[in-house]
């Protein structure tokens, strides 16, 4: 994606392009990128994971019954995926509810942590989030072969379905199974960039338009609010369609 | 002007291709728009179908992302 921010550079007529934020670069130096290089990508990640750490781990590691501040925070989401999770897969839901738990969180702070200025947004790289969608691919279809054996290729027989039309059915089946993790992984990866990238796009107006651009700050402020509502949803969503593709190995149709 | 022909029908290929988000902003704006109106019919069931407002809401989505990133490959991967 970096390559393609370049090309993009020479077109346009914005100072810094909109994709240059996307951009994973060494934190340290200006060598290139090998396997084990920290960018900014991996730095992210750890302050996601490390905002995450105080958000579960040291509040409760001393819980009470009657939480505190932050405490309460921790239950409130706990008990919120808890819920997700017990809907769509009911008590048969409950062993992969830590899974399901990490996912949520992970997404959630490096959606939320994505939008602080000059930040750096690990959830808008297909490379991240096709990692977390082929991870619970896998899990899932492991899970139907382990919990069904051969018969989880049912899922793509529909028995129920007139004989004439199995066979299309079965073709569809198949094919919007395997388009899972694609539409899974490139959903939160393209609602991340898209916004990120309107919202530098906006940022350009402002110095063009002298002092009318007040007008595309007000813009920007309406527009983080939704920025902020998306990583939210987003975050919800990639967990509730993990619940739900889970649901359909545990239980198939 | 710079670059060639090529590139141009790349950007034109990427730029028609958004096109097809269009369809997932109908497709979204359809299920919440049913959601709400069923909402306000009910609205006491209204709390337990949020669950399905979503993942309508994805599957509908699902699609137009396919366009999206037809554009990203006619950008990037070509």
């Amino acid at each position: 994606m970096a390559g393609g921010a370049d090309k993009g550079k020479s077109s346009g007529g914005i100072d810094a392009h909109p994709m240059d934020q996307f951009i994973v670069k060494p934190l340290f130096g200006d060598e290139g990128l090998s396997l084990f290089t920290i960018t900014n990508s991996t730095f992210w990640m750890a302050v996601c994971v490390g905002i995450a750490f105080a958000i579960f781990v040291l509040p409760t590691r001393n819980a009470t019954l009657v939480p505190g501040r932050m405490q309460s925070v921790a239950e409130v989401i706990y008990g919120f995926v808890r819920k997700t999770v017990l809907d769509v897969l009911g008590e048969e839901g409950k062993p992969y509810f830590p899974y399901i738990f990490v996912l949520f969180t992970f997404i959630l702070i490096s959606n939320v942590a994505g939008l602080i200025p000059a930040s750096f947004t690990v959830t808008s790289h297909v490379a991240v989030t096709g990692v977390l969608a082929l991870m619970v691919f896998c899990t899932v279809t492991a899970i139907g072969f382990v919990k069904h054996g051969p018969g989880f290729l049912g899922l793509f027989w529909v028995d129920t379905a007139p004989a004439p039309l199995r066979p299309v059915l079965f073709l569809l089946e198949l094919i919007s199974y395997f388009v899972r993790p694609l539409s899974h992984s490139v959903r939160l990866a393209g609602n991340m960039m898209a916004g990120h990238a309107v919202l530098k796009v906006f940022a350009a107006f402002v110095p063009a338009m002298g002092v009318a651009g007040l007008i595309p700050i007000a813009a920007m402020t309406g527009i983080y609010a939704l920025e902020l509502l998306v990583a939210v949803v987003q975050a919800y969503i990639f967990t509730i369609l993990t619940c739900v593709y889970l649901n359909d190995a545990l239980h198939m149709h | 002007m710079e670059g060639d022909i090529g590139n141009m029908g790349q950007y034109i290929g990427a730029g028609l291709a958004t096109i097809g988000l269009g369809g997932a902003g109908i497709g979204v704006g359809h299920v919440a728009g049913n959601y709400l109106a069923g909402a306000l019919r009910n609205p006491a069931a209204a709390a337990e179908q949020q669950a399905t407002l979503f993942i309508g809401i994805a599957f509908a989505e699902a699609l137009g992302i396919f366009s999206f990133l037809v554009a990203l490959l006619l950008l990037f991967a070509v």
